[in-house]
């Protein structure tokens, strides 16, 4: 009887060695006279397992990981096609204690199935939201999402519902779904991981979202940085397409929805929906002031919804499962599962999709296991770039969207970025100004202009030229910055600027005092 | 050096009939130029924005906007490093600076063999294995001194 070997094809996976992995248990099941077949699934997400090689056997999968090419004749030797023991077996992945604790809902087929296979996906529950959503009128539709209480999970945290009935409400010959899949954010790569991984739930959340504003055409905005997502996407597309879960008729439903990928060029700005629009419409990809909302003059003029890939992504599971199934996950206005993104220099990175309101400390210290260093923690950064530095004392912060927000700090797009104790709080200052002068679109003075006038201000502080002085203008400079800049990229780039002043000021003394005192 | 620059406008154009019937077909003609050229060639502006009924300024602006597309070709190689925070947590400076050195380039510069050209990225979503580089569109991550020395020799040889 054949066996299916899995092997993550999820760039994640690739990049510690995942092909040549598959490619040697291939050549080793042919050499032994095996009956293996070799599939390729997304990430489970754990990252430091991976390679995380799974073989189905009659008890379930089994995980073993990290798998190196090295280790695959061994593991033949300890019975892989069996399930035997080997020192890399984790047993059961759905057991390991990183898995288990999470509420997987988005992510709910995530390295499990094959990602371009739609029988696979449907077998697995997809296709269930939507095939609720094609009986539903559209402001049922509307209705159902507004009262998931999901909010925008690329940042901004804007209600999904109230985003879809404006353009459901606008007016417009041609209305858009565009899909927004620039994650440039440091430390996220939730929409990554579901693009390779799972791609025919976007699939799905866009047509959802398309049945629920009457728009019949959508777009992936994607970053060019992730080519393995766009070849995964597009097979996917052209498969849904195929089958008619997209095209002149959903699901036979008589709504068209058609939807095509757009590769981006390399700018960090595009992350902003209306630079994106710009981006997407042929133009400089300079932000637009709002309004008009994207909503009512979105992509050409016309009717838009933008939304991040994860909201798109978690729909369908409310329209299968209804808006109080997701709705009873989390906490205060903060309602449903996130994806955390927990990455930089810890044990256990990846992705741990859980409800609101874990404290931070929570997600560092005992589902991330501290640093991988070994050192103390002794800043995490929240919510990419433009998040906040956290310190330690700051970890029983709850990770939702008020409780950061009263800190001085923000979810973002939920990537958890950890730092151990060698980390220099000012050269991370430095650079958040360095990378907003480096992605600035040049359009508002307080972001082009106060970006590169804050790097020389750090560099001057770090000389030890008038430190007190010049922390003033860095303090002053950010708030000019945060009020006066027409979008998030310089609107927020005082959040990592302060909050490394704020909370680790004995790394803004001057350069000498410090390496006398160390 | 006629027929040269007619049979780019010819490529050109090529690519611009096979998105002009699209909506919003500037950017995607532009990344397809890019990948079919390596390069923007001199005449692109000029012979992109007549078939669009664009001023050749307009398209100008656009094809200077974006850090993909490139004035002069690549060299045989591209290697992207990380330079963002995550990397960053795990030695992505230190790393960088030993390729700069081991390359003998700072960032945007092409090696005088024409083997390989040194670039920043601001993240390849490979976080939680980091530090994280890309070498011809392939990733690579936990990339430690030794990798970095294979990576080197692999693009010189």
């Amino acid at each position: 009887m054949s066996v299916t070997i899995w092997v993550p094809a999820d760039s994640g996976a690739k990049a510690v060695g995942a092909d040549r992995v598959a490619r040697r248990i291939a050549e080793v099941a042919v050499a032994r006279g095996l009956d293996v077949t070799v599939r390729r699934n997304g990430s489970r997400g754990m990252m430091w397992l991976e390679p995380l090689v799974e073989v189905e056997t009659a008890e379930g999968r089994i995980g073993y990981g990290p798998v190196k090419p090295a280790d695959v004749e061994g593991l033949f030797d300890a019975g892989l096609p069996a399930g035997g023991a080997h020192a890399l077996c984790i047993g059961r992945p759905e057991g390991h204690p990183f898995l288990a604790r999470q509420s997987r809902l988005t992510f709910e087929r995530c390295g499990i199935i094959d990602p371009v296979d739609l029988d696979g996906y449907r077998a697995h529950g997809g296709l269930s939201g939507l095939e609720r959503a094609v009986a539903m009128p559209a402001a049922e539709i509307v209705r159902e999402v507004t009262e998931s209480g999901l909010r925008g999970r690329g940042g901004a945290g804007f209600p999904t519902g109230i985003k879809w009935k404006t353009v459901l409400d606008a007016e417009g010959p041609q209305k858009y779904i565009v899909c927004n899949a620039d994650e440039g954010d440091s430390g996220t790569f939730a929409d990554r991981m579901i693009m390779e991984g799972d791609p025919f739930v976007l699939i799905e959340g866009m047509a959802i979202a398309g049945l629920a504003t009457g728009a019949t055409k959508g777009y992936v905005y994607l970053r060019s940085e992730y080519p393995d997502a766009a070849r995964v996407m597009n097979r996917a597309i052209d498969a849904a397409r195929a089958a008619g879960v997209i095209g002149r008729s959903v699901l036979g439903s008589g709504h068209a929805f058609d939807m095509e990928i757009r590769i981006g060029a390399g700018a960090y700005v595009c992350g902003e929906e209306t630079s994106l629009l710009n981006s997407m419409e042929g133009k400089r990809a300079v932000v637009r002031a709002k309004p008009p909302l994207p909503a009512l003059k979105g992509f050409l003029g016309r009717p838009t919804v933008v939304n991040n890939v994860i909201s798109l992504a978690s729909v369908p599971v409310i329209m299968a499962k209804g808006a109080a199934h997701y709705r009873d996950f989390g906490m205060g206005r903060s309602r449903g599962t996130i994806p955390i993104q927990i990455a930089g220099n810890v044990r256990h990175g990846g992705l741990f999709e859980t409800a609101f309101g874990l404290t931070l400390g929570e997600i560092v210290e005992e589902i991330g296991g501290g640093t991988l260093t070994g050192r103390p923690v002794k800043a995490v950064q929240v919510g990419g770039p433009l998040g906040a530095y956290f310190p330690p004392s700051l970890f029983s912060t709850p990770f939702d969207y008020e409780s950061f927000a009263a800190k001085d700090g923000l979810v973002g797009h939920a990537g958890v970025v950890v730092f151990d104790d060698t980390a220099d709080m000012l050269e991370q200052a430095r650079f958040a100004f360095e990378f907003c002068a480096v992605e600035s679109c040049g359009k508002c003075t307080p972001c082009r202009i106060g970006a590169v006038r804050g790097t020389e201000t750090i560099d001057r502080i770090a000389r030890g030229i008038e430190p007190e002085k010049n922390r003033a203008v860095v303090a002053d400079l950010c708030q000019t910055m945060k009020f006066g800049s027409l979008c998030a990229l310089g609107g927020f780039t005082p959040y990592p600027v302060m909050s490394a002043m704020t909370h680790f000021a004995a790394d803004f003394a001057p350069r000498p005092v410090r390496e006398a005192a160390e | 050096m006629r027929n040269n620059a007619g049979r780019t406008e010819e490529r050109l154009i090529d690519i611009v009939n096979g998105w002009i019937a699209r909506e919003a077909p500037l950017l995607p003609i532009l990344n397809e130029v890019q990948a079919s050229f390596g390069h923007m060639p001199e005449n692109a502006a000029e012979v992109i924005g007549r078939a669009l009924n664009l001023s050749r300024a307009e398209v100008h602006g656009v094809i200077s906007f974006y850090h993909d597309f490139r004035k002069e070709p690549a060299g045989r190689h591209v290697l992207k490093i990380c330079r963002a925070e995550a990397c960053q947590a795990v030695g992505g400076r230190e790393m960088a600076d030993h390729f700069k050195r081991l390359l003998g380039l700072d960032w945007h510069e092409t090696a005088a063999d024409g083997s390989v050209t040194l670039e920043p990225v601001y993240c390849l979503g490979l976080c939680a294995c980091a530090p994280a580089v890309m070498l011809d569109g392939e990733v690579i991550g936990r990339v430690d001194a030794e990798r970095a020395e294979e990576i080197v020799h692999e693009v010189r040889t």
